[in-house]
Protein backbone atom coordinates (compact mmCIF):
# COMPACT_ATOMS: atom_id res chain seq x y z
CA UNK A 1 0.00 0.00 0.00
CA UNK A 2 1.16 3.56 -0.71
CA UNK A 3 2.50 5.82 2.00
CA UNK A 4 -0.20 6.89 4.42
CA UNK A 5 -0.50 9.82 6.78
CA UNK A 6 -2.22 10.06 10.11
CA UNK A 7 -4.54 13.05 9.93
CA UNK A 8 -6.20 14.44 13.04
CA UNK A 9 -8.93 17.06 13.19
CA UNK A 10 -12.01 18.12 15.13
CA UNK A 11 -15.25 16.79 13.71
CA UNK A 12 -18.36 18.43 15.14
CA UNK A 13 -16.38 19.28 18.25
CA UNK A 14 -14.88 15.81 18.75
CA UNK A 15 -11.28 14.83 18.13
CA UNK A 16 -10.98 12.28 15.35
CA UNK A 17 -8.13 10.77 13.39
CA UNK A 18 -7.76 8.73 10.23
CA UNK A 19 -4.94 7.06 8.38
CA UNK A 20 -5.13 8.06 4.71
CA UNK A 21 -3.23 8.03 1.45
CA UNK A 22 -2.66 11.55 0.12
CA UNK A 23 -5.16 10.90 -2.70
CA UNK A 24 -8.04 10.15 -0.33
CA UNK A 25 -10.74 12.82 -0.67
CA UNK A 26 -12.30 14.24 2.47
CA UNK A 27 -15.78 13.03 1.50
CA UNK A 28 -14.61 9.41 1.47
CA UNK A 29 -12.84 9.74 4.81
CA UNK A 30 -15.96 11.25 6.38
CA UNK A 31 -18.33 8.66 4.95
CA UNK A 32 -16.28 5.47 5.00
CA UNK A 33 -13.68 5.85 7.75
CA UNK A 34 -15.54 8.13 10.16
CA UNK A 35 -19.07 6.79 9.54
CA UNK A 36 -20.47 10.28 8.94
CA UNK A 37 -22.66 9.49 5.97
CA UNK A 38 -24.76 12.66 6.21
CA UNK A 39 -22.67 14.38 3.54
CA UNK A 40 -23.46 12.86 0.13
CA UNK A 41 -21.67 12.24 -3.14
CA UNK A 42 -23.86 13.57 -5.93
CA UNK A 43 -21.84 14.32 -9.04
CA UNK A 44 -18.13 13.64 -8.75
CA UNK A 45 -17.45 16.79 -10.82
CA UNK A 46 -17.51 19.48 -8.09
CA UNK A 47 -20.82 20.88 -9.33
CA UNK A 48 -23.64 19.64 -7.12
CA UNK A 49 -22.58 20.58 -3.59
CA UNK A 50 -24.21 17.54 -1.95
CA UNK A 51 -20.85 16.95 -0.27
CA UNK A 52 -20.65 20.45 1.23
CA UNK A 53 -19.13 20.60 4.73
CA UNK A 54 -17.75 23.46 6.82
CA UNK A 55 -13.96 23.52 7.29
CA UNK A 56 -12.31 26.22 9.42
CA UNK A 57 -15.20 28.61 8.83
CA UNK A 58 -15.52 27.95 5.10
CA UNK A 59 -18.12 26.11 3.05
CA UNK A 60 -16.12 23.49 1.18
CA UNK A 61 -17.01 20.74 -1.28
CA UNK A 62 -15.54 17.71 0.47
CA UNK A 63 -15.19 15.84 -2.83
CA UNK A 64 -12.58 18.39 -3.92
CA UNK A 65 -10.36 18.51 -0.87
CA UNK A 66 -7.72 16.01 0.18
CA UNK A 67 -8.04 14.71 3.72
CA UNK A 68 -4.33 15.37 4.24
CA UNK A 69 -5.09 19.06 3.76
CA UNK A 70 -7.36 19.01 6.83
CA UNK A 71 -4.86 18.10 9.51
CA UNK A 72 -5.59 20.29 12.55
CA UNK A 73 -8.79 21.70 11.09
CA UNK A 74 -12.24 22.24 12.62
CA UNK A 75 -14.97 20.50 10.66
CA UNK A 76 -18.71 20.85 10.90
CA UNK A 77 -20.98 18.46 9.05
CA UNK A 78 -24.76 18.12 9.00
CA UNK A 79 -24.51 15.69 11.91
CA UNK A 80 -23.16 18.54 14.03
CA UNK A 81 -26.05 20.93 13.54
CA UNK A 82 -28.32 19.32 16.10
CA UNK A 83 -27.30 20.12 19.66
CA UNK A 84 -28.44 18.03 22.62
CA UNK A 85 -31.42 16.56 20.78
CA UNK A 86 -32.58 19.98 19.59
CA UNK A 87 -32.67 20.60 15.86
CA UNK A 88 -30.79 23.62 14.56
CA UNK A 89 -33.06 26.45 13.43
CA UNK A 90 -32.15 25.59 9.82
CA UNK A 91 -33.14 21.94 10.22
CA UNK A 92 -36.41 22.95 11.86
CA UNK A 93 -37.09 25.47 9.11
CA UNK A 94 -36.38 22.98 6.30
CA UNK A 95 -38.90 20.68 7.98
CA UNK A 96 -41.55 23.36 8.48
CA UNK A 97 -41.15 24.98 5.06
CA UNK A 98 -40.94 21.64 3.19
CA UNK A 99 -37.48 22.54 1.93
CA UNK A 100 -36.71 18.95 0.91
CA UNK A 101 -38.28 16.09 -1.02
CA UNK A 102 -35.81 13.26 -1.62
CA UNK A 103 -33.37 14.78 0.84
CA UNK A 104 -30.24 14.04 -1.16
CA UNK A 105 -29.08 17.65 -1.51
CA UNK A 106 -30.31 18.56 1.96
CA UNK A 107 -27.22 17.97 4.10
CA UNK A 108 -25.19 20.08 1.66
CA UNK A 109 -27.89 22.74 1.61
CA UNK A 110 -28.06 22.86 5.41
CA UNK A 111 -24.30 23.01 5.89
CA UNK A 112 -23.97 25.71 3.25
CA UNK A 113 -26.93 27.67 4.63
CA UNK A 114 -25.31 27.52 8.05
CA UNK A 115 -22.21 29.31 6.75
CA UNK A 116 -24.28 31.65 4.56
CA UNK A 117 -26.11 32.93 7.62
CA UNK A 118 -22.80 33.38 9.44
CA UNK A 119 -21.59 35.47 6.50
CA UNK A 120 -24.84 37.39 6.21
CA UNK A 121 -27.44 37.02 9.00
CA UNK A 122 -30.11 38.93 7.06
CA UNK A 123 -29.88 37.80 3.45
CA UNK A 124 -32.33 38.91 0.80
CA UNK A 125 -33.92 36.31 -1.47
CA UNK A 126 -31.32 37.23 -4.10
CA UNK A 127 -28.51 36.82 -1.55
CA UNK A 128 -29.81 33.35 -0.67
CA UNK A 129 -30.18 32.21 -4.28
CA UNK A 130 -26.69 33.49 -5.11
CA UNK A 131 -25.41 32.08 -1.83
CA UNK A 132 -26.60 28.55 -2.56
CA UNK A 133 -25.58 28.61 -6.22
CA UNK A 134 -23.06 25.86 -5.42
CA UNK A 135 -25.81 23.48 -4.29
CA UNK A 136 -28.05 21.82 -6.87
CA UNK A 137 -31.50 20.40 -6.12
CA UNK A 138 -33.40 18.30 -8.63
CA UNK A 139 -36.63 18.02 -6.66
CA UNK A 140 -37.82 21.25 -5.15
CA UNK A 141 -37.15 24.05 -7.59
CA UNK A 142 -35.41 25.84 -4.68
CA UNK A 143 -38.45 27.91 -3.70
CA UNK A 144 -39.02 26.22 -0.35
CA UNK A 145 -35.31 25.99 0.32
CA UNK A 146 -35.16 29.77 0.04
CA UNK A 147 -38.17 30.10 2.33
CA UNK A 148 -36.56 27.75 4.84
CA UNK A 149 -33.36 29.78 4.91
CA UNK A 150 -35.36 32.99 5.29
CA UNK A 151 -37.36 31.47 8.12
CA UNK A 152 -34.24 30.28 9.91
CA UNK A 153 -32.60 33.67 9.42
CA UNK A 154 -35.56 35.38 11.06
CA UNK A 155 -35.57 32.93 13.94
CA UNK A 156 -31.83 33.19 14.54
CA UNK A 157 -31.91 36.99 14.38
CA UNK A 158 -34.80 37.07 16.85
CA UNK A 159 -32.99 34.70 19.20
CA UNK A 160 -29.84 36.79 18.99
CA UNK A 161 -31.82 39.95 19.68
CA UNK A 162 -33.49 38.39 22.70
CA UNK A 163 -30.16 37.21 24.06
CA UNK A 164 -28.59 40.65 23.62
CA UNK B 1 -13.33 9.29 -9.63
CA UNK B 2 -10.41 8.70 -7.27
CA UNK B 3 -7.10 10.29 -8.23
CA UNK B 4 -4.15 8.06 -9.00
CA UNK B 5 -1.66 7.80 -6.17
CA UNK B 6 0.84 10.58 -5.50
CA UNK B 7 3.19 11.87 -2.82
CA UNK B 8 2.08 14.98 -0.97
CA UNK B 9 4.31 17.84 0.16
CA UNK B 10 3.33 20.97 2.08
CA UNK B 11 6.31 23.33 2.34
CA UNK B 12 6.10 26.23 4.76
CA UNK B 13 8.14 28.77 2.76
CA UNK B 14 8.36 29.85 -0.84
CA UNK B 15 12.07 29.00 -0.94
CA UNK B 16 11.31 25.46 0.21
CA UNK B 17 8.56 25.15 -2.43
CA UNK B 18 10.92 26.23 -5.22
CA UNK B 19 13.63 23.85 -4.03
CA UNK B 20 11.13 21.03 -3.74
CA UNK B 21 9.84 21.62 -7.28
CA UNK B 22 13.37 21.49 -8.58
CA UNK B 23 14.20 18.31 -6.67
CA UNK B 24 10.99 16.51 -7.65
CA UNK B 25 11.22 17.37 -11.35
CA UNK B 26 8.55 17.38 -14.07
CA UNK B 27 6.23 14.86 -12.40
CA UNK B 28 5.42 17.35 -9.64
CA UNK B 29 2.53 19.78 -9.84
CA UNK B 30 1.62 22.70 -7.65
CA UNK B 31 -1.58 22.52 -5.61
CA UNK B 32 -3.24 25.90 -5.05
CA UNK B 33 -7.00 25.81 -4.33
CA UNK B 34 -7.23 22.49 -6.11
CA UNK B 35 -10.55 23.24 -7.76
CA UNK B 36 -9.20 22.99 -11.29
CA UNK B 37 -6.50 20.38 -10.66
CA UNK B 38 -8.26 17.92 -8.34
CA UNK B 39 -11.30 17.53 -10.64
CA UNK B 40 -8.85 16.73 -13.47
CA UNK B 41 -7.03 14.23 -11.28
CA UNK B 42 -10.32 12.60 -10.27
CA UNK B 43 -11.01 12.01 -13.97
CA UNK B 44 -7.39 10.88 -14.39
CA UNK B 45 -6.76 13.60 -16.97
CA UNK B 46 -3.77 14.50 -14.81
CA UNK B 47 -1.69 11.99 -12.84
CA UNK B 48 1.19 13.86 -11.22
CA UNK B 49 3.47 11.74 -9.07
CA UNK B 50 3.84 14.59 -6.57
CA UNK B 51 1.66 17.44 -5.37
CA UNK B 52 3.33 20.46 -3.79
CA UNK B 53 0.65 22.19 -1.72
CA UNK B 54 1.23 25.96 -1.53
CA UNK B 55 -1.49 26.37 1.10
CA UNK B 56 0.85 26.66 4.09
CA UNK B 57 2.95 29.56 2.74
CA UNK B 58 1.61 32.78 4.30
CA UNK B 59 3.69 35.12 2.14
CA UNK B 60 1.68 34.03 -0.91
CA UNK B 61 -1.54 35.54 0.44
CA UNK B 62 -2.62 39.15 0.81
CA UNK B 63 -3.87 42.23 -0.98
CA UNK B 64 -2.02 45.54 -0.65
CA UNK B 65 -1.52 48.84 -2.41
CA UNK B 66 2.15 49.37 -3.22
CA UNK B 67 2.75 52.75 -4.81
CA UNK B 68 0.31 53.01 -7.71
CA UNK B 69 -0.22 49.29 -8.04
CA UNK B 70 -2.29 46.69 -6.24
CA UNK B 71 -0.27 43.59 -5.34
CA UNK B 72 -2.18 40.37 -4.75
CA UNK B 73 -0.56 37.20 -3.44
CA UNK B 74 -1.19 34.30 -5.82
CA UNK B 75 -2.75 32.12 -3.13
CA UNK B 76 -5.33 34.78 -2.21
CA UNK B 77 -8.72 33.11 -2.51
CA UNK B 78 -11.61 34.35 -4.65
CA UNK B 79 -13.56 34.75 -1.42
CA UNK B 80 -10.93 37.12 -0.04
CA UNK B 81 -10.89 39.12 -3.27
CA UNK B 82 -14.65 39.60 -2.94
CA UNK B 83 -14.38 40.77 0.66
CA UNK B 84 -11.56 43.25 0.03
CA UNK B 85 -12.53 46.86 0.71
CA UNK B 86 -9.37 47.95 -1.08
CA UNK B 87 -10.32 46.16 -4.28
CA UNK B 88 -13.94 47.32 -4.07
CA UNK B 89 -12.69 50.87 -3.98
CA UNK B 90 -9.70 50.78 -6.29
CA UNK B 91 -10.23 47.86 -8.76
CA UNK B 92 -13.98 47.17 -8.82
CA UNK B 93 -13.70 45.36 -12.17
CA UNK B 94 -11.81 42.59 -10.40
CA UNK B 95 -14.49 42.28 -7.73
CA UNK B 96 -17.30 42.14 -10.29
CA UNK B 97 -15.45 39.56 -12.37
CA UNK B 98 -14.65 37.42 -9.33
CA UNK B 99 -18.31 37.41 -8.25
CA UNK B 100 -19.13 35.40 -11.37
CA UNK B 101 -16.48 32.74 -10.80
CA UNK B 102 -18.07 29.38 -9.92
CA UNK B 103 -19.91 29.32 -6.56
CA UNK B 104 -19.33 30.15 -2.89
CA UNK B 105 -17.70 26.83 -1.99
CA UNK B 106 -15.31 26.94 -4.93
CA UNK B 107 -14.51 30.57 -4.15
CA UNK B 108 -13.52 29.71 -0.58
CA UNK B 109 -10.73 27.48 -1.90
CA UNK B 110 -10.01 28.70 -5.44
CA UNK B 111 -7.15 31.17 -5.77
CA UNK B 112 -6.41 33.95 -8.23
CA UNK B 113 -2.96 32.49 -8.93
CA UNK B 114 -4.31 29.03 -9.58
CA UNK B 115 -7.06 30.38 -11.85
CA UNK B 116 -4.45 32.27 -13.87
CA UNK B 117 -1.73 29.59 -14.02
CA UNK B 118 -3.92 26.62 -14.89
CA UNK B 119 -4.31 27.82 -18.46
CA UNK B 120 -7.97 26.89 -18.76
CA UNK B 121 -9.55 29.24 -21.33
CA UNK B 122 -12.80 29.04 -19.37
CA UNK B 123 -11.31 30.67 -16.31
CA UNK B 124 -12.36 34.28 -15.78
CA UNK B 125 -9.26 35.94 -14.31
CA UNK B 126 -7.12 35.91 -17.49
CA UNK B 127 -9.47 38.18 -19.44
CA UNK B 128 -9.79 40.46 -16.40
CA UNK B 129 -5.99 40.61 -16.17
CA UNK B 130 -5.75 41.50 -19.86
CA UNK B 131 -8.30 44.29 -19.49
CA UNK B 132 -6.47 45.56 -16.38
CA UNK B 133 -3.02 45.35 -18.06
CA UNK B 134 -1.77 43.32 -15.09
CA UNK B 135 1.65 41.75 -14.61
CA UNK B 136 2.70 38.54 -12.87
CA UNK B 137 5.72 37.93 -10.65
CA UNK B 138 7.20 34.50 -11.35
CA UNK B 139 9.78 33.04 -9.00
CA UNK B 140 12.09 30.14 -9.76
CA UNK B 141 15.49 28.73 -8.96
CA UNK B 142 17.17 31.47 -11.00
CA UNK B 143 15.29 34.29 -9.27
CA UNK B 144 12.27 36.43 -10.03
CA UNK B 145 10.92 37.83 -13.28
CA UNK B 146 7.86 39.98 -13.91
CA UNK B 147 5.90 39.39 -17.11
CA UNK B 148 2.83 41.09 -18.53
CA UNK B 149 -0.49 39.29 -18.66
CA UNK B 150 -0.55 40.26 -22.35
CA UNK B 151 1.47 37.44 -23.85
CA UNK B 152 1.36 35.17 -20.80
CA UNK B 153 -1.35 32.85 -22.09
CA UNK B 154 0.03 30.65 -24.86
CA UNK B 155 -2.53 27.90 -25.42
CA UNK B 156 -4.69 25.28 -23.77
CA UNK B 157 -3.16 24.65 -20.33
CA UNK B 158 -0.04 26.46 -21.52
CA UNK B 159 1.42 29.68 -20.15
CA UNK B 160 4.82 31.38 -19.92
CA UNK B 161 5.38 29.73 -16.53
CA UNK B 162 8.51 27.56 -16.82
CA UNK B 163 8.92 24.21 -15.05
CA UNK B 164 10.21 24.91 -11.56
CA UNK B 165 8.65 28.39 -11.46
CA UNK B 166 5.84 29.58 -9.22
CA UNK B 167 3.49 32.48 -9.95
CA UNK B 168 3.75 34.37 -6.67
CA UNK B 169 2.04 37.71 -7.17
CA UNK B 170 -0.38 39.58 -9.40
CA UNK B 171 0.33 43.29 -9.92
CA UNK B 172 -2.40 45.59 -11.18
CA UNK B 173 -1.80 49.22 -12.11
CA UNK B 174 -4.37 51.38 -10.34
CA UNK B 175 -7.05 52.45 -12.81
CA UNK B 176 -7.26 56.24 -13.01
CA UNK B 177 -10.03 57.94 -11.06
CA UNK B 178 -13.27 57.99 -13.07
CA UNK B 179 -12.42 54.82 -15.03
CA UNK B 180 -15.48 52.80 -16.00
CA UNK B 181 -15.56 49.01 -15.84
CA UNK B 182 -17.75 45.98 -16.47
CA UNK B 183 -17.56 42.20 -16.74
CA UNK B 184 -20.44 40.75 -18.73
CA UNK B 185 -20.60 36.96 -18.53
CA UNK B 186 -23.18 34.88 -20.40
CA UNK B 187 -23.65 31.49 -18.73
CA UNK B 188 -26.21 28.71 -18.63
CA UNK B 189 -26.56 29.14 -14.90
CA UNK B 190 -24.86 31.14 -12.17
CA UNK B 191 -21.60 29.35 -11.49
CA UNK B 192 -21.09 27.91 -14.96
CA UNK B 193 -18.07 28.66 -17.11
CA UNK B 194 -18.71 31.43 -19.65
CA UNK B 195 -20.55 30.74 -22.87
CA UNK B 196 -18.92 34.08 -23.69
CA UNK B 197 -17.67 36.89 -21.46
CA UNK B 198 -16.08 40.29 -21.94
CA UNK B 199 -14.10 42.42 -19.47
CA UNK B 200 -13.85 46.13 -20.14
CA UNK B 201 -11.86 48.87 -18.44
CA UNK B 202 -12.69 52.24 -19.98
CA UNK B 203 -11.25 55.69 -19.46
CA UNK B 204 -13.00 58.62 -21.16
CA UNK B 205 -11.77 62.10 -21.91
CA UNK B 206 -14.85 64.21 -22.41
CA UNK B 207 -16.98 62.23 -24.82
CA UNK B 208 -14.22 60.21 -26.42
CA UNK B 209 -12.33 57.16 -25.34
CA UNK B 210 -8.91 57.91 -23.88
CA UNK B 211 -7.94 54.36 -23.02
CA UNK B 212 -9.70 51.01 -23.11
CA UNK B 213 -8.81 47.43 -22.21
CA UNK B 214 -10.96 44.57 -23.50
CA UNK B 215 -10.48 40.91 -22.48
CA UNK B 216 -12.49 37.94 -23.79
CA UNK B 217 -13.16 34.73 -21.84
CA UNK B 218 -13.65 31.21 -23.25
CA UNK B 219 -13.71 32.23 -26.91
CA UNK B 220 -10.39 30.66 -27.96
CA UNK B 221 -7.75 28.29 -26.51
CA UNK B 222 -6.69 31.22 -24.30
CA UNK B 223 -8.26 34.42 -23.03
CA UNK B 224 -7.96 37.08 -25.72
CA UNK B 225 -7.03 40.74 -25.72
CA UNK B 226 -9.34 42.43 -28.23
CA UNK B 227 -6.57 44.67 -29.51
CA UNK B 228 -8.20 45.76 -32.76
CA UNK B 229 -11.38 46.73 -30.93
CA UNK B 230 -9.33 48.66 -28.37
CA UNK B 231 -7.32 50.53 -31.03
CA UNK B 232 -10.47 51.33 -32.97
CA UNK B 233 -12.23 52.85 -29.95
CA UNK B 234 -9.51 55.28 -28.89
CA UNK B 235 -10.66 58.81 -29.74
CA UNK B 236 -14.19 57.69 -30.58
CA UNK B 237 -17.45 58.42 -28.82
CA UNK B 238 -19.23 55.38 -27.38
CA UNK B 239 -22.24 55.52 -29.69
CA UNK B 240 -24.23 52.86 -31.49
CA UNK B 241 -21.82 52.77 -34.44
CA UNK B 242 -18.77 52.40 -32.18
CA UNK B 243 -20.40 49.63 -30.14
CA UNK B 244 -21.32 47.72 -33.28
CA UNK B 245 -17.87 48.05 -34.82
CA UNK B 246 -16.04 47.22 -31.56
CA UNK B 247 -18.25 44.14 -31.14
CA UNK B 248 -17.50 43.10 -34.73
CA UNK B 249 -13.75 43.50 -34.20
CA UNK B 250 -13.95 41.44 -30.98
CA UNK B 251 -15.92 38.73 -32.74
CA UNK B 252 -13.38 38.64 -35.59
CA UNK B 253 -10.68 37.14 -33.34
CA UNK B 254 -12.88 34.51 -31.67
CA UNK B 255 -12.17 30.82 -32.21
CA UNK B 256 -14.37 29.05 -29.65
CA UNK B 257 -14.78 25.31 -29.17
CA UNK B 258 -18.17 23.84 -29.95
CA UNK B 259 -19.55 22.23 -26.81
CA UNK B 260 -22.68 21.94 -24.69
CA UNK B 261 -22.67 25.73 -24.28
CA UNK B 262 -23.13 26.29 -27.99
CA UNK B 263 -21.57 26.05 -31.40
CA UNK B 264 -18.84 28.38 -32.63
CA UNK B 265 -21.19 30.73 -34.48
CA UNK B 266 -23.44 31.13 -31.45
CA UNK B 267 -20.57 31.71 -29.02
CA UNK B 268 -18.99 34.23 -31.36
CA UNK B 269 -22.27 36.10 -31.71
CA UNK B 270 -22.57 36.12 -27.91
CA UNK B 271 -19.05 37.56 -27.68
CA UNK B 272 -20.37 40.43 -29.74
CA UNK B 273 -23.32 40.91 -27.41
CA UNK B 274 -21.24 40.67 -24.21
CA UNK B 275 -18.68 43.12 -25.65
CA UNK B 276 -21.43 45.54 -26.53
CA UNK B 277 -22.97 45.29 -23.04
CA UNK B 278 -19.63 45.58 -21.26
CA UNK B 279 -18.67 48.69 -23.22
CA UNK B 280 -22.07 50.28 -22.61
CA UNK B 281 -22.00 49.48 -18.89
CA UNK B 282 -18.40 50.67 -18.50
CA UNK B 283 -19.31 53.84 -20.35
CA UNK B 284 -22.23 54.47 -17.99
CA UNK B 285 -19.87 54.11 -15.03
CA UNK B 286 -17.05 56.21 -16.49
CA UNK B 287 -16.77 59.85 -15.60
CA UNK B 288 -16.75 62.06 -18.66
CA UNK B 289 -14.50 64.83 -17.43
Amino acid sequence: MAKTYKVAFKLNGKDVAAEVEPRELLIYTLREKLAHTGSHIGCETTHCGACTVDVDGMSVKACTVLTVQCDGSQLLTVEGLEQGGVLHALQQAFHEEHGLQCGYCTPGMLTRAYRLLQENPNPTEHDIRYGISGNLCRCTGYQNIVKAVQSAARKLTATAAKAA
Amino acid sequence: MIPAGFDYHAPRTLADAIKLLGDLGPDARLLAGGHSLLPMMKLRFAEPAHLVDLGKIPELRGIAQVGNEIHIGAMTTEHDLLRSALLAEKVPLLVEGTSWIADPQVRYKGTIGGDISHGDPGNDHPALMLALDASFALKGPRGERVVKADGYFLGLYSTLLEPGEILTQIRIPLPAAGTGWSYQKLKRKTGDFATAATAVLLQMKGNSVAKVGIGLTNLAPTALKARAAEDYLVGKAIDERALTEAARLAMSICDPMQDQRGDAAYKTAMCGEMTRRALAAAHARASKS
